[in-house]
């Protein structure tokens, strides 16, 4: 690893909800914690996140959403993601995410889902236990 | 990587920009491969206080420019924390909407504590973006106060925004930021003293003792409505040809820009290897215990260090 190099962090709010107070204590948080975080702001495509991802050359992707359409949302990121050959990024997601739909999601790539109640460390750790190695 | 950044590949101007940042060894090859197709774009620096709306200005610059035909880059910086060194990129959220647009590139970039209101990466980021074909490169500052002047060694066009309530005559009075305009914008010219703010910046314009072959306009805009866009970029596209047109003057605008990042380089390569060497040797060290001493200063030390240098003494 170059002696400089920083963890670059892509916040992102996928879909229509509109409240990003949850992604935002994420986003300080990770920042708190010496990476460099990259927020979208509210109401994205998949295309437009995962072509963030592309431009800002992030190691991670963090996804928040409350508003329950994960199951249209989440596999067309990661869809994008593969297209574009953005596969040795890390992805996880945090919001409302039903029990019975984890697996499902997991399935698609997704690391890791943080329900209400995560604290910040623990996101904070397994983002640094889980970096991606690059080539 | 330098193929892909010369052919605009996206994927390769990313990593390129990475590297770059990264200050790794690959970085240092691949602008020496690209640095021969560099010169081309028209590098625009957008400077003012927090808070002004530069990111919503370039948004929308971005979009006057796309109408237009051209493609752009897009850099913009913001600060990376003097504590943790962690950074809140937030410059993006305004510009989400051109995201989707090939003609378009855009990367956030932290500063990583370098000083003058740009990131040591930004000017070697601004050169790949050049290289890989954009016409237009949009250079960011960071929120930028008084003495952030940094940008001059990277652009040829600047713009400093302003919106009105930030301060008085005796603000626009003052040297640094105020000095590098070629173009004044007074954003949220909605807003109540923007014709104040205008005023101020012009009576302080008058004040010119010298004569200068190009007096910078003072514009109003409304970024959020677009208003004034298309006079601005007007403005831009107006000093871009009075710089090809006036020999004289691009010459010593290249020339300085040339110094300045030759001085850069010396400063970084030179002074960098050198405290690395000092460190291996435990020299640097030893240095330091006399300065605590008080056995020496640490100008005197330096000037030693300076004389075996360069006298092998």
């Amino acid at each position: 690893m170059p002696k400089d190099r920083k963890i670059r962090v892509l916040i992102a709010k996928p879909g229509l909800d509109s409240h990003d107070r949850g992604a935002k204590v994420v986003a300080r948080a990770l920042r708190d914690a010496g990476m460099e975080v990259i927020y979208t702001g509210l109401r994205q495509t998949p295309e437009q996140i995962a072509e963030t991802a592309l431009q800002e050359d992030v190691d991670v992707i963090g996804l928040s959403i409350l508003s329950g359409a994960h199951k249209t949302l989440f596999p067309r990121i990661m869809r994008l993601l593969r297209e574009q050959d953005l596969t040795d990024v890390m992805v996880f997601a945090g919001g409302i995410i039903p029990e019975e739909d984890i697996v499902k999601m997991k399935k698609l790539g997704i690391k890791e889902i943080f329900g209400p109640g995560t604290t910040t460390e623990t996101i904070i750790r397994y983002v640094l236990d889980n970096l991606p190695t690059r080539s | 990587m330098a193929k892909g950044v010369l052919a605009g590949n996206r994927r390769s101007i990313a990593r390129a920009i990475t590297n770059i940042e990264n200050n790794d060894r690959e970085a240092q090859k691949l602008v020496a491969r690209i640095y021969a197709h560099t010169g081309k774009a028209h590098i625009i620096g957008l400077t003012g206080a927090g808070g002004a709306g530069k990111s919503t200005l370039i948004e929308k610059i971005v979009k006057e420019y796309r109408r237009r035909g051209k493609t752009v880059g897009v850099v913009a910086v913001d600060p990376t924390s003097p504590f943790t060194g962690g950074a809140f990129l937030g410059d993006r959220i305004r510009m989400q909407e051109l995201c989707t647009d090939e003609g378009v590139f855009i990367r956030s970039m932290a500063t990583r504590n370098y000083a003058g209101g740009i990131a040591r990466a930004t000017k070697d980021a601004v050169k790949v973006l050049d290289a890989a074909g954009k016409d237009i490169v949009i250079v960011e500052t960071v929120g930028a106060g008084q003495s952030e002047v940094e940008i001059i060694k990277v652009a040829q066009t600047i713009v400093v925004v302003h919106a009105p309530g930030l301060g008085d005559e005796i603000q626009a009075i003052k040297a640094g930021v105020m000095e590098i305009a070629d173009i004044f914008v007074v954003n949220k010219a909605d807003r109540e003293n923007a014709n104040k703010a205008v005023i101020d910046i012009q009576s302080n314009l008058q004040m010119n003792t010298k004569e200068i072959p190009w007096k910078p306009p003072v514009l109003k805009t409304i970024a959020l409505t677009g208003e004034g866009i298309q006079e601005l970029v007007d403005k831009i596209e107006e000093h871009r040809c009075f710089l090809e047109g006036d020999l004289e003057c691009r010459r010593v605008s290249l020339r300085s820009k040339a110094e300045a990042e030759l001085i850069d380089a010396i400063r970084e390569r030179v002074a960098g290897s050198l405290i690395e060497e000092l460190k291996k040797k435990g020299k640097f060290d030893a240095l330091v215990h006399e300065i605590m001493e008080k056995k020496t200063d640490p100008t005197s030390a330096a000037e030693k260090l300076l004389k075996k240098v360069l006298h092998g003494a």
